[in-house]
């Protein structure tokens, strides 16, 4: 027995139980398997290209595409290309995505503190808003805001009056906007810049207090450094008209109309995902442990100066990660337009699809379209998460 | 103010006046809050409230609740249905005596649901319903005694692990029939809320295996199988899960030649697990991660090869720390299944079906009523799964520390 086991490291074991074998031939097994279902299935495509008259490649995306869109923020005509259409779908998707995104995070912090609040009333209300929304699918909160609420709104001329010269209708969401002056780009330049300055002056101060501990309100000087220009500006250069919503005799003139299918798509999606932001906020200053909050009343800080210093930087790190995932849920979920008729890039892919035929080639722009935005949003909440947990440690 | 009531003994007060003053008008900021929010529930509530009671048609639901619960599964065969429910029913009610902390509340609610609906006056369903949800909510109660006086036997807590997992085929092989005993009803007439527990049921189960090979897959030392693996982990979390369905509903044909005929149903099945699968990948991804480097090491000290290791050390450990995180995404997974509208393909479960009778010439424009209702089906099942899934975070994690 003894002697067997001393003569066994000489011996190379045979080859099918040798690892450098098993790995490798495994990995040559794996990817053939791989390559024949990819190749069946390529071969299956093209075949059936050819028996439903599909030609590979984009270039019927050339031709007009006939169809009217009927909301839109880059100019589109009817005899515009197929790309046109599909960049309008691009630009109206991104459109529901970032103001989605910027108000479901709003709210969800909202009622993410509200449900720790030592108000019991309004940490029941929020408690209550946060297990009502999560438990019922999108598509069906969709339908319930279009067909139960915008569309059931009084036609224009019993439009619903809001404080600020907003009003609402049937037809739409209208509000007031600016218009811009020949002289608006100098303005914008003119803020640019400012924000620029400040930058500028609160890294000096921050690096003024790194040395010598003399402190100053940075945020404060450069806010006020922005918002003086921005309003000199406004003064000095008129760079904006504002016109307000007026009631003509069958429409509103001036203003900016929102249509309902965008209002019911992004107050849908925001609800949603407030729900979904405001549990992981919540969770987020939970987790931290009750200790930091005694230490820092210990070391004199203000509660202001408590949150902002110590319990906001350690709660972000455990806060931005599922919050990543819930914007990018926001962004694959505004394809639901399509089932209130919001064109989004989904919704005029699909329309290009029954046009032409070519299922293959739409499809392949429709999933490339999401991956992109996805891993561009990903990306950025990335870069983001980094420079928190940089903080941290 | 607040000083004052802290220092002034605690004499024979009124509970809610006090209880109104420290959890509601604790400080003049509480007490702005407390009017707001008291405005904000009034502004929703009176309108709600009036429209539920008074406004509200509930004539669409009543008039089609076989509908909405099992779609054209055909009337005389309706009971294989009950059966299927009250065999749930029994296992959720032995569950409850086994892991009672698991379960919580979940149990005595359905009770008290099932005894309201088996009791309740109004004359919505016969009499041979209201027997059906008596037995249901009998059997939960005689599952949970039987739980408890047994519960404590490790054998029989395996028994009732591995009776949930066999639930599933035989619920499935209930619905559908096996042809000399059981009339086959095709899938075609399945629909309403039996149908989005079908489809969510059968892409858990398929899923779960697809998702676990997929996140071991990921972390393979062998570059071909890990590249595999991430590349269908990140498209498949990349695009929506309508264009997925959509892909499987429409375009199936033109990838699988001869299968124009197959199964909406198994369709829209293949396109829900394949999706899922990558999720669930990610989340067993978290929880190989999280398993120290020493148990690898100590699995190889004790001579386990690689897929030993995993099977019986690594993934035993994983599997276990992922069940919350996996139980939320079926519950995403069962919202989602009201997806299947949009996509195409016709299938009516319970959102599809909603739409549909709210097209009824005499119910038109009854929609909302159709959808508050599913709504609250949605909403029921939903909520009672993620109160499981926290619960058990939380037992988990005290069992962990």
């Amino acid at each position: 027995m003894s002697q067997q086991a001393a003569t066994l490291p000489t011996q190379s074991p045979p080859f099918w139980r040798d690892l450098r074998f098993l790995t490798i031939g495994g990995q040559i097994l794996f990817v053939l398997l791989v390559a024949l279902v990819a190749g069946t299935l390529y071969a299956n495509v093209t075949q059936g290209m050819a028996r439903l008259g599909m030609t590979a490649g984009f270039s019927f995306m050339n031709s007009t595409a006939g169809f009217e869109i009927s909301q839109k923020i880059v100019p589109f005509e009817p005899q515009d290309s197929y790309w046109r259409a599909f960049q309008v779908g691009v630009v109206n998707t991104l459109v529901v995505a970032m103001v989605g995104i910027a108000l479901a995070t709003l709210l969800g912090i909202i009622v993410g503190v509200s449900q720790l609040s030592p108000n019991w009333l309004v940490a029941q209300l929020a408690r209550t808003y946060v297990i009502t929304f999560r438990n019922i699918p999108l598509l069906l909160q969709l339908f319930f805001w279009y067909f139960g609420v915008f569309q059931a709104l009084p036609n224009v001329r019993q439009s619903i009056e809001l404080p600020g010269h907003i009003y609402l209708n049937s037809r739409g969401l209208v509000i007031p906007w600016l218009e811009g002056n020949p002289t608006a780009g100098t303005w914008w330049l003119l803020v640019g810049a400012s924000v620029l300055v400040a930058g500028g002056v609160m890294y000096a101060l921050k690096v003024r207090q790194d040395r010598t501990g003399q402190q100053a309100p940075g945020l404060l000087i450069g806010a006020g450094i922005v918002a003086g220009t921005a309003g000199l500006g406004m003064l000095l250069l008129n760079p904006f008209t504002v016109t307000i919503p007026e009631l003509q005799r069958f429409n509103f003139q001036g203003g900016l109309r929102i249509s309902i299918e965008y209002t019911a798509l992004v107050v849908g999606l925001v609800i949603y995902t407030g729900a979904f932001i405001a549990e992981h906020v919540r969770a987020g200053i939970q987790g931290i442990s009750k200790g930091q909050s005694e230490a820092a009343r210990a070391l004199g800080l203000k509660r202001g100066q408590m949150l902002r210093l110590v319990i906001l930087p350690q709660a972000l790190r455990i806060i931005i990660p599922p919050t990543t995932n819930e914007y990018l849920n926001l962004t694959k979920n505004s394809s639901l337009a399509i089932a209130i008729g919001y064109p989004d890039l989904f919704n005029v892919s699909r329309t290009i699809l029954n046009q032409t035929g070519q299922a293959v080639s739409v499809i392949l722009l429709i999933m490339a379209s999401y991956l992109t935005i996805s891993l561009f949003t990903s990306l950025l909440m990335n870069l983001y998460n980094q420079r928190v947990r940089l903080v941290e440690r | 103010m607040a000083i004052e009531t802290q220092t002034a003994p605690p004499k024979v007060r009124l509970d809610p006046v006090r209880w109104m003053r420290d959890n509601l008008f604790s400080s003049w900021a509480n007490s702005i809050l407390t009017v707001v929010a008291v405005a904000l529930l009034y502004s929703i509530g009176q309108p709600t409230l009036r429209w539920l009671f008074t406004q509200a048609d509930w004539g669409v639901v009543i008039a089609n609740l076989k509908l909405l619960m099992v779609g054209q599964y055909p009337l005389d065969q309706v009971w294989r249905v009950w059966l299927s429910l009250l065999l749930t029913m029994a296992m959720l009610g032995v569950s409850k005596g086994v892991w009672s902390q698991v379960v919580g509340l979940v149990g005595p609610a359905y009770v008290l649901g099932l005894t309201l609906l088996a009791v309740q006056p109004f004359p919505f369903y016969g009499l041979t319903n209201r027997l059906w949800l008596a037995a249901c909510a009998a059997v939960l109660i005689g599952g949970w005694w039987l739980g408890r006086r047994y519960g404590p036997s490790l054998a029989f807590r395996n028994g009732v692990s591995w009776a949930w997992v066999l639930l599933l085929p035989l619920v499935l092989l209930l619905l559908r029939g096996i042809e000399p005993l059981l009339p086959v009803i095709p899938t075609r007439a399945w629909g309403g809320l039996l149908l989005t527990f079908v489809l969510a049921i059968t892409t858990i189960v398929f899923s779960f295996p697809i998702g676990v090979l997929l996140a071991v897959g990921r972390r393979s030392p062998l570059p071909a199988v890990s590249l595999f693996s991430t590349i269908y982990i990140e498209v498949f979390r990349g695009v929506p899960l309508v264009t997925v369905l959509f892909m499987f509903l429409i375009m199936l044909p033109l990838f699988v030649p001869g299968s124009e005929s197959t199964d909406n149903i198994i369709r829209a099945i293949v396109g829900f697990t394949l999706f899922t699968a990558a999720y669930i990948a990610e989340n067993v991804r978290g929880g190989l991660q999280s398993i120290p480097k020493g148990q690898y090491e100590a699995a190889k000290a004790v001579g386990l090869n690689p897929f030993l290791t995993m099977a019986l050390v690594i993934l035993p450990q994983a599997l276990r720390i992922v069940i919350p995180s996996n139980v939320s995404q079926y519950v995403s997974l069962y919202k989602d299944t009201a997806l299947v509208v949009v996509a195409g393909g016709g299938m009516l479960e319970l959102l599809g079906i909603s739409r549909n009778i709210a097209n009824q010439p005499e119910f038109l424009g009854k929609f909302i009523e159709a959808l508050v209702f599913a709504g609250v089906l949605y909403w029921i099942f939903a909520f009672s799964m993620s109160y499981i899934a926290r619960r058990l975070e939380a037992e988990l994690g005290m069992s962990k520390r």
